[in-house]
């Protein structure tokens, strides 16, 4: 707003599907013009996602450096491990094979689930400092879901391309415990979807808290704790001891590695294989919710920066 | 107000490049006469100490955040040493060392780490400043370029990394079982000192590296994290090639493990002599003057994108 030199308080309008539809041109006429945005909703998310892929891919060098670190920190866990397993054989109901099995996934998911943060949060919270978010929600998209689609993409590259690598490395260096059947697989591929899920939804209420303090660095950094440690990232939740562990292991951060890791070693089959989903899907439910209320509250009562 | 918002927003934003230009030039380079390498490095240190004197006013700008950052970066440490507390609540011995003696050379290592990244740890940002030109204003200012990209994002928070190093050295030194000599006292402030300056060459080493690869930043951090990491085991838990590249090809063994075995009277594993042990300090010295080496053949290799 030239020339005025307060801040803008900008009372933003809601910018739910009601009113986002009505910027389509012809949607919500009929039923069948309705299925037709829908489906052009979808497509519409889905680009998102594949633009968020193909951005992360461009960066060849930096990706190769990250499997070069992740390759580094997985050798120096292993031998940590080996010196822990070698010490007290069985602890956590691994045996030394699985246990470092574990070190690897571990590597293999630190950024795909992004337990050190540095994914689309960052972004959304300097958007939010700038200013910028008020150009976001005027999108003919939905916040939430408009982030969650990027971060699905950047997920999924960061699998195939971080995730991989290190693995293999370990499994030719090491003995590793990996699973034979491809349903094993497959399974585990699951439980890292959901935990990408749950990561998103705790990551964007970090991201959102930025409408309120403005610089988001101190929460950002406090998740990225509670993400390292309760996810199981510098040790096994099932080796930490009684209450403790107990705690852990209930709390969401432990869909984002825990989990995946337990799927992947064969720890959960049948119906307990369900159960541990419906864990994983219920976190990530209320998380997602939660952050659809605070995105409501955000935009009611905004105060958009510059101007 | 507004104007008051953006300017920060400017600062936090374009970073070093807008904000943080030294009003007068430091004496001495002003005329441009060639001067001796003493009053170019005063002036390095000159322009060091202005330049992270406007990063802590700027960084105060936001006490909150400052408070929450801080308090993050002491807890991160913490929970990486309760990671240990944990491993030793199941076990008595890693690798043959109780848990006093791997707290003796976490301590040293976090506080020798810690120093060197409170000091230059924002050297890894080289590398976007190469990619995005910001570095050609660095180049134009008259102060040296170390010492610009050195200070550039000075971070007070990291004091909070330096203090639980302090924290946990001390409790070893109350808790470790040792025959105190004249000479084991002094090895302790030595070790600290010398292993800061070996860590502070490997940051330099590493932005230097950046010059040519740029993108690949993430690499500086296997040596870096991931040193510091290894060196709060100890090094029997390693396999005896790790412990020979970290002692001869990238010497971070002298931080804390040949210093830090002597004091407690333990042996190294490879067949070194004992006053190996007392080499740290002229280690980081050849250690400092290679990085430096480095840094000049990488800063005459620069072509600026021209962006």
């Amino acid at each position: 707003m030239p020339g005025t030199g307060g801040p803008v308080r900008t009372r933003l309008l809601r910018f739910g599907p009601e009113r986002t539809r009505a910027r389509w041109p012809g949607a919500g006429r009929d039923s069948l013009k309705g299925m037709c945005v829908r489906s052009g909703r979808f497509r519409l998310y889905e680009a998102v996602a594949a633009g968020s892929f193909r951005r992360y891919a461009t960066y060849r060098i930096a990706t190769l450096a990250g499997v070069f670190t992740n390759t580094v920190f997985g050798v120096i866990l292993t031998y940590t491990y080996i010196a822990l397993w070698d010490e007290k054989p069985g602890l956590g109901g691994y045996d030394q094979a699985e246990a470092l099995t574990y070190v690897w996934i571990g590597q293999a998911l630190l950024t795909t689930v992004a337990v050190m943060g540095g994914g689309f949060e960052d972004e959304l919270m300097t958007r939010i400092r700038t200013g910028d978010v008020a150009i976001d929600l005027y999108r003919p998209a939905d916040l939430q879901a408009w982030w969650l689609a990027g971060d699905l993409g950047r997920a999924a590259f960061q699998l195939l391309a971080r995730g991989v690598a290190p693995m293999v490395f370990g499994g030719i260096f090491f003995s590793l415990a990996l699973p034979g059947d491809a349903l094993t697989w497959l399974a585990a591929t699951v439980a890292v979807l959901l935990g990408v899920l749950v990561s998103f939804a705790l990551r964007f209420l970090v991201a959102l808290s930025a409408f309120w303090l403005i610089d988001g660095a101190g929460v950002a950094q406090i998740a990225w704790l509670a993400s390292m440690f309760f996810s199981g990232m510098l040790l096994p939740l099932n080796v930490f001891p009684g209450a403790l562990g107990e705690i852990a292991r209930a709390l969401p951060w432990s869909a984002l590695m825990q989990v995946p890791a337990d799927v992947f070693l064969g720890k959960h089959t049948g119906a307990d294989l369900l159960a541990t989903y419906a864990f994983q899907a219920g976190w990530a439910a209320v998380l997602l919710a939660g952050g659809r209320l605070l995105q409501s509250v955000a935009t009611r009562r905004v105060v958009v920066q510059g101007g | 107000m507004a104007e008051r918002l953006r300017q920060h927003d400017t600062r936090q934003e374009a970073g070093a490049a807008a904000g943080d230009v030294p009003r007068e030039a430091p004496s001495g380079l002003r005329d441009g006469t060639p001067e001796g390498p003493l009053t170019r490095a005063l002036d390095g240190l000159r322009a060091y100490r202005m330049i992270s004197a406007m990063w802590i006013r700027s960084t105060m700008a936001y006490r909150a955040s400052f408070a929450m950052t801080t308090f993050g970066n002491f807890a991160a440490t913490v929970l990486d040493f309760v990671a240990i507390l944990l491993m030793f609540s199941q076990v008595d011995a890693l690798g043959g060392y109780g848990l006093a003696e791997v707290a003796f050379l976490y301590g040293a290592a976090s506080t020798a780490f810690g120093l060197a990244d409170l000091a230059i740890g924002s050297m890894d940002r080289l590398g976007r400043r190469v990619r995005d030109g910001t570095l050609d204003t660095l180049l134009v200012r008259p102060a040296p370029v170390l010492a610009q990209v050195a200070a550039d994002r000075f971070a007070l928070r990291r004091l909070g990394r330096v203090t639980q190093g302090l924290l946990i050295l001390g409790y070893a030194l109350f808790a470790v079982d040792i025959a105190w000599t004249p000479l084991k006292v002094l090895m302790i402030p030595l070790m600290v000192v010398s292993g800061a300056a070996i860590f502070a060459a490997v940051f330099v080493a590493g932005a230097a590296f950046q010059f040519v690869a740029q993108d690949a930043s993430e690499v500086q951090n296997a040596f870096t994290y991931g040193g510091n990491t290894l060196l709060q085991y100890p090094p029997t838990v390693f396999g005896k090639d790790m412990v020979r590249g970290a002692t001869f090809l990238v010497p971070i063994a002298f931080v804390n493990w040949l210093p830090g075995l002597y004091v407690l009277g333990r042996p190294y594993p490879l067949a070194l002599p004992t006053w190996a042990a007392f080499t740290p300090p002229l280690v980081a010295v050849a250690c400092c003057a290679l990085a430096g080496l480095a840094w000049r053949a990488g800063l005459r290799s620069y072509r600026s994108t021209g962006s």
